[in-house]
């Protein structure tokens, strides 16, 4: 026992080390698995309270470019509505989108230089977000929502190599997953598309609504190009994104009304 | 001991901030971003205890992982910079490290830069394969640790000096 305690009090910075060294490491794996971490996010009160009050300042500095998408935004539902001749298929319209709940956000804190990319929105549980709805902008999909607190939640960016979103082309309806590689935020990879698929360079690529978070025909980006995998069974698609993730301000949240249905009825 | 108390309090504190505010956004050509944070481990007082450099290195590793959602790839790193310092020290100051007699205003120019070079490489090295977290990529890895290195090493020099001035 007497040699246990010599031992525990000689090593004791190396056991310090290594027990410091292991939980950053054990973050670190819970960090990479979908979920999963629990402690370490950005979504609480200090960090979300910092990161807010910084915004409010350098929001000033982009007003113009995000006034421009606004008011471009603005335009495509105005003519939209303007030139709907059909006030039934406008109402069929509203019904097939009536699932869906939108509600507004601010991104303020954006990051794609990392391989995991989270952002963090001024939402939370007190405008009723939750994990795993749907992240927008008015050009094309941004995330997941991930940790939530009181006023504040994490988003998962589709810019992050943990992130697998259901998307497909739009002319046909083959599905894959996108993902990311970590090398250009412009560019994600489309992939387990089928080799039977035609696929040209500069098809859409939009949301397939396979998941429940993202309702279908979302636009996410255009082919850049694309190859056979290793086994050549399925295509690998670079797609080139719609939306800047460089510039991202105003987004748009996504709650599905029927998801709890649908998650019952896969689960039973 | 209150003075050395309250200037490495301040200094832990406008780190993390300039740290999270500022230079995680510079983004330099997409994705080289500086992490002179760790100033705060290197210029630590070298005569304190071992065990508190390491707890206080975990601690400002785990903030900055907090404020940039990475997980817990900062806390490692830095853990692991503060537990290799007295080597790197031995290393870089030679007996200078072994009297105790090290004041980092004072030091030869030359070794103070082996000093933050090895302390700034041997972190990226560390913080960028937990966060690729992929032998696939080891490209990606030793690429971001080289350019990030090369940007952190320039940036920690330039604020020491300007630091140190101030303070004579």
């Amino acid at each position: 026992m007497q040699q246990i305690i010599n031992f525990i009090i000689r090593n004791k910075n190396f056991l310090l080390f290594f027990v410091l060294f292991s939980i950053s490491i054990l973050f670190t794996i819970q960090s990479h698995s979908y979920h999963k971490s629990k402690f370490i996010n950005s979504a609480n009160f200090v960090t979300g309270g910092i990161y807010n009050s910084v915004n409010n300042i350098s929001t000033y500095f982009n007003l113009k470019s995000q006034n421009r998408l606004l008011f471009e935004e603005n335009k495509r539902l105005k003519s939209l509505l303007y030139n709907s001749k059909n006030i039934a298929k406008a109402d069929s319209l509203d019904s097939l989108n009536a699932p869906y709940y939108f509600s507004n956000a601010q991104v303020i804190k954006n990051n794609y230089s990392a391989t995991d990319n989270v952002l963090l929105i001024n939402k939370g549980t007190n405008d009723s977000i939750k994990q795993d709805f749907g992240v927008i902008t008015t050009e094309g999909i941004v995330g997941i929502v991930d940790k939530v607190s009181g006023n504040y939640a994490t988003v998962i960016s589709i810019l992050n190599t943990t992130s697998s979103i259901s998307a497909q082309l739009k002319k046909t309806n083959h599905y894959g997953s996108l993902t990311w590689d970590a090398k250009n935020p412009a560019l994600v990879q489309l992939t387990d598309i089928p080799k039977i698929a035609k696929v040209l360079v500069g098809d859409t690529i939009v949301t397939s609504g396979q998941s429940s978070i993202f309702p279908k025909n979302i636009p996410i980006g255009v082919v850049e190009n694309y190859e056979l995998d290793d086994a050549e069974n399925y295509y690998e698609i670079n797609v080139k994104l719609f939306n800047d993730m460089t510039n991202l301000e105003h987004v748009y949240i996504i709650e599905n009304i029927n998801k709890p249905e649908i998650t019952n009825l896969l689960n039973e | 001991m209150n003075n050395l108390l309250s200037v490495n309090s301040v200094r832990f504190i406008v780190l993390v901030l300039i740290q999270v505010l500022i230079f995680n956004n510079i983004n330099f050509l997409g994705y080289i971003n500086p992490y002179p944070y760790i100033l705060f481990i290197a210029f630590f007082p070298v005569k304190s205890n071992r065990a508190i450099i390491i707890l206080l290195g975990f601690l400002l590793g785990i903030i900055i992982d907090m404020f940039l959602d990475s997980g817990g790839i900062n806390a490692a790193a830095c853990v692991f910079i503060a537990y290799a310092r007295p080597l790197i020290l031995k290393f870089s100051f030679g007996t200078m490290y072994e009297h105790h007699n090290i004041k980092f205003g004072a030091v030869d120019f030359g070794s103070k830069i082996t000093y933050i070079t090895l302390l700034v490489v041997l972190h990226h090295i560390i913080l960028f394969s937990l966060e690729i977290f992929s032998l696939s990529k080891i490209i990606l890895v030793i690429q971001k640790t080289l350019f990030s290195s090369i940007f952190t090493i320039l940036l920690s020099i330039i604020i020491t000096i300007i630091f140190s001035r101030k303070s004579k």
